[in-house]
């Protein structure tokens, strides 16, 4: 599990790398939120999850949990490059439609 | 190929998840599933084993016992614990429930196993534990 991320004006990347289960989203979530933290003035956060192997319903919760957080503040979040079966995950659980495709 | 079995039996730690999946998982391309097939079934264990961890044993790890089995191009998994068992199990199976919304979690665990499994039973008793019995046809023509 590891993160990294690009601001690029307002817009702020998220790259989340390796699994995303029970065991990593704790410390997921913890490199998440000191990345939002660090980079609280972006008006759009992207997480882009091509770098995860491997996701259930604990990513779902992780993702809505960071999506709820960033629209108190004010901010659109927006998913891309979730692979096919991170994608069967997100689309049951309806998440595209509070945090957008592109 | 066919009746074969398998048995694992790990402490309650989210550290096995990755291990308990990744085993079942690889019991299954005995049957020469699809890419999707084994994607589907790992995300079920996986979402079975963190109910186990998180809800069955809230306090103390305990044990978790998978089982799997091949019949007929069907792979048969089944999870039991030991835990506190579920109190109501109608409701811990509709979408979105879930008992412990203030760390975040989805309430899709059951949701994910219907979907993504063909049969999904759930059995519990109170401070007894709970088993979870899925099934998946990996090849439809099989004797």
């Amino acid at each position: 599990m590891n993160i990294k991320y690009q601001k690029n004006g307002s817009d702020l990347t998220v790259f989340v790398y390796g699994e995303l289960d029970e065991c990593s989203s704790s410390k997921a979530k913890n490199l998440i939120d000191r990345v939002l933290n660090d980079n609280y003035t972006s008006s759009n956060v992207i997480f882009d999850l091509s770098g995860v192997s491997f996701m259930d319903s604990t990513g779902i919760g992780l993702l809505i949990g960071r999506y709820k957080k960033l629209k108190q503040q004010n901010v659109a979040s927006y998913i891309s490059g979730a692979s096919v079966a991170t994608e069967k995950v997100i689309e049951l659980a309806g998440l595209y439609s509070i945090m957008p495709k592109i | 190929m066919n009746n074969n079995k398998m048995v694992l039996k790990i402490s309650a730690i989210s550290e096995n998840e990755h291990f308990a999946r990744t085993v079942v998982g690889c019991f299954v391309l005995r049957l020469n599933p699809s890419v999707a097939q084994v994607s589907d079934i790992k995300t079920a264990v996986s979402e079975a084993v963190t109910n186990c961890i998180v809800h069955g044993y809230p306090n103390n790890p305990g044990e978790i016992t998978i089982e799997a089995y091949i019949e007929k191009g069907n792979i048969h998994i089944n999870i039991f614990d030991n835990g506190v068992g579920i109190s109501n199990i109608e409701e811990a199976l509709q979408p979105f429930y879930t008992t412990k919304g203030d760390e975040e979690r989805s309430g899709m665990g059951f949701t994910i196993m219907q979907s993504f499994m063909d049969s999904v039973e759930v059995k519990s008793k109170l401070n007894e534990g709970t088993k979870i019995y899925m099934s998946k046809k990996i090849i439809s023509d099989a004797v």
